[in-house]
């Protein structure tokens, strides 16, 4: 049996459903890295460029772990999946930076996702290239995108009643929307989490920053349950139509939640370098000041960060939004709320 | 309406020729200084790149000066500076210094958008005073490039470099002052008699390519002056990009025709074979160029943080292996330190003689 890798990182956790199923259905094995740990994130260091960011760094790691167990890496150039718009150059030469930089890497598939190279491309196109590596027969390729189409479907479905995207990736089709609504909904404060899945969603690098949420008694909802029409109608709103598809999910999420009288605060999860985070999280952050009046925090990850530092910080912002939720409606004599003790 | 726009090398010249021929109103911010940075860097995110730093802090300044509407392209994507506009007003609007921003890029919707925005800057005059202002500006460019494509040629032969320096920055002057083509001419002709005048050096000269992002390319302020130092350094230094060939490329479409980028994307498919935003491609595509031509090194300069440079950074490695050409890259931003820059250009012109040294007793 065929065996294909496909490392848990970036794009793995929007698109990790959708091509499992794809491959399964093929009767390729699918083996996916194992979840990160201290020797592939040191692994991935050393491989990549320093200047790279981090959830690449980590890319390379998972990459080199994968290597010598599989027969295929599947790193699909993901060039753009809307039209006029981008993912991030980085992503875009990912495979050619993993081949100037490791030699003796089993074969990549690279095939590219561009939507704006024929009329009405779309994954059934791609999963034909990818596809006619492994198989000539069109039909089962066939019957294989459309297993993997339906299993996107309900992922997104998933996603999109509130389970976070490592839940939704392990929960079966049994799971009904009504067990998921009430994970979600738990816990005393709301906290809007932002930032790309591949940070927010890997507890090792994000050091577990959900579970530490959730510890102090805030229940969490992230950009992944906002539904993509939602998001495309508040970008709407934008001075200009942000051309990276990531980044339009952020600000798209950082605006429903802006709008979310429930919300009690918003913490901004970023790694150090990221490009068009360096200006969405820019803009989100004086937006959150004088649009919404949210209490806001950015959270800044590379290879270095301290834990305890992390720890600090959350309470400190949980603390205060604790303060600021029990002296609300104390007005003083002087006509100014007072947030403190 | 005073209109003003960023500092990017030399382009100043070209715009200040084309806004002044079709009559309007405008302030230049001052030349980048260390003043500028600091501007930008207070008020600018702090991972955004160098250019949009230093781009803020011009505004800032011009500013001070009266300029009240900011004339800037952008883009669509993938490279931030698509975005930096609309970011930059953003940070203006809350600092109560709103300015308006008129920004020239390829149209969402309809080339309306366009003409609207020219129309709005230009007032009411017509096309063919339009097309005659491009034209001049266009003149200028070429003027501009042909006075720093010999300067970096007599760079490492002359034995006055100072003299050589004062010859072109009185060109410079002369272009930016110049009303017709025929002074520019003549101002080129002036310039190249000058030049004759300087005794030279005879070779064989190090010849080094320089490439990288755009901006920190043309901009001596942002890398440090590199070229002059490797110039001093005795290298001979060939740039991958010029500012024509910019205008052409990205205004025009390249209906002109001036040697562009096309090529070198060709070189770059073997190692980077999608193009990645801004000029990270042709960052690869030139250094297998200068790789071919038999280069002594490529020196690769990059805001930090930029994302298609990283690619092609990373990238770097490979097309060094298979040409033998050494590279050395340089991230910069406000951090950098001159003297740290200039360290390692000595230590790699020293590298870089040493290869050539030792591939002569070879071939002996």
């Amino acid at each position: 049996m065929i065996k294909v890798g496909i490392p848990r990182a970036l794009l793995f956790y929007y698109y990790y459903p959708l091509w499992r199923a794809f491959f399964t259905e093929l009767d390729v094995q699918v083996i996916v890295s194992p979840e990160t740990n201290k020797r592939i994130l040191d692994a991935g260091l050393r491989s990549a460029l320093g200047e790279a960011c981090l959830p690449v760094k980590l890319f390379f790691g998972h990459v080199l772990e994968l290597s010598d167990k599989v027969d295929y890496l599947f790193v699909p150039r993901l060039i753009s999946v809307e039209q006029k718009e981008y993912i991030c150059p980085k992503f875009m030469g990912l495979s050619d930076m993993l081949r100037a930089r490791l030699p003796n890497l089993p074969p990549i598939i690279d095939t590219a996702f561009d939507v704006s190279e024929r009329r009405g491309f779309d994954w059934p196109h791609f999963f034909e290239k990818v596809g006619s590596i492994f198989t000539r027969d069109r039909h089962l390729i066939k019957r294989a995108y459309c297993s993997a189409l339906e299993a996107d479907k309900n992922f997104r479905r998933l996603l999109n009643s509130g389970l976070l995207p490592p839940e939704a990736m392990d929960a079966g089709k049994g799971m009904s929307e009504a067990a998921a609504t009430s994970v979600a909904s738990q816990g005393f404060l709301k906290i809007g989490l932002l930032g790309h899945p591949y940070n927010l969603y890997d507890s090792y690098i994000s050091m577990n920053l959900i579970g530490k949420v959730r510890q102090m008694g805030a229940s969490v909802i992230t950009a992944a349950s906002v539904p993509d029409d939602l998001i495309e109608s508040q970008t709407k709103k934008l001075p200009k139509r942000l051309f990276w598809t990531l980044g339009k999910q952020m600000i798209g999420a950082a605006l429903t939640f802006f709008e979310n009288e429930q919300l009690d605060g918003v913490i901004y999860l970023t790694s150090f370098g990221c490009g068009p985070e360096s200006l969405v999280g820019e803009l989100v952050e004086r937006w959150a000041k004088h649009r919404a009046n949210l209490p806001f925090m950015m959270l800044t990850i590379d290879e270095h960060t301290g834990e305890a530092g992390m720890v600090t910080r959350l309470e400190a912002f949980t603390e205060m939004i604790k303060r600021r939720k029990k002296h609300e409606n104390y007005v003083s004599a002087y006509g100014k709320p007072v947030h403190c003790c | 309406m005073k209109i003003t726009y960023p500092h990017m090398g030399n382009l100043y010249i070209v715009v200040r020729a084309l806004l002044t021929s079709l009559g309007v109103d405008l302030v230049l911010p001052p030349p980048t200084s260390r003043r500028t940075v600091e501007l930008g860097v207070r008020y600018a995110p702090e991972f955004a790149c160098f250019p949009l730093k230093l781009n803020l802090g011009n505004f800032l300044e011009a500013r001070e000066l009266g300029a009240d509407t900011i004339l800037m392209a952008g883009g669509v994507g993938p490279c931030r500076f698509g975005y930096y506009a609309q970011v930059q007003k953003e940070i203006l609007d809350d600092l109560g210094k709103s300015m308006d921003m008129v920004v020239l890029e390829p149209p969402d919707v309809s080339w309306r958008e366009v003409k609207d925005k020219i129309r709005y800057v230009v007032g009411d005059i017509s096309w063919w005073r339009i097309f005659k202002a491009i034209r001049f500006a266009w003149y200028k460019a070429r003027a501009v490039d042909t006075v720093e494509e010999r300067v970096l040629f007599l760079r490492p032969r002359t034995y006055e470099p100072y003299r050589l320096e004062e010859y072109r920055r009185q060109a410079l002057r002369r272009i930016d002052e110049a009303s017709d083509k025929r002074e520019m001419d003549e101002i080129l002709r002036d310039f190249n008699n000058q030049c004759r005048t300087l005794p030279l050096k005879s070779g064989p000269f190090l010849r080094v390519g320089f490439v990288g992002e755009i901006f920190t390319v043309l901009e001596p302020f942002a890398n440090y002056d590199m070229e002059r130092r490797l110039g001093l350094l005795g290298v001979e230094v060939t740039r991958s990009i010029y500012l024509s060939a910019w205008i052409n490329e990205h205004l025009f479409g390249g209906l002109l025709r001036v040697k562009g980028m096309e090529h070198v994307d060709k070189l770059a498919a073997p190692y980077l074979n999608s193009f990645v935003g801004g000029h990270g491609q042709e960052t690869v595509g030139s250094t297998v160029e200068f790789g071919r031509q038999g280069y002594d090194g490529v020196v690769h300069v990059a805001p930090f943080t930029c994302m298609p440079e990283i690619v092609a950074h990373s990238i770097l490695p490979a097309v060094s292996k298979d040409y033998g050409i050494p590279t050395l890259t340089f991230y910069l931003d406000e951090q950098s330190g001159e003297a740290g820059i200039q360290t390692r250009l000595e230590a790699f012109v020293d590298l870089m003689a040493a290869r050539r040294e030792k591939r002569r007793k070879e071939n002996l």
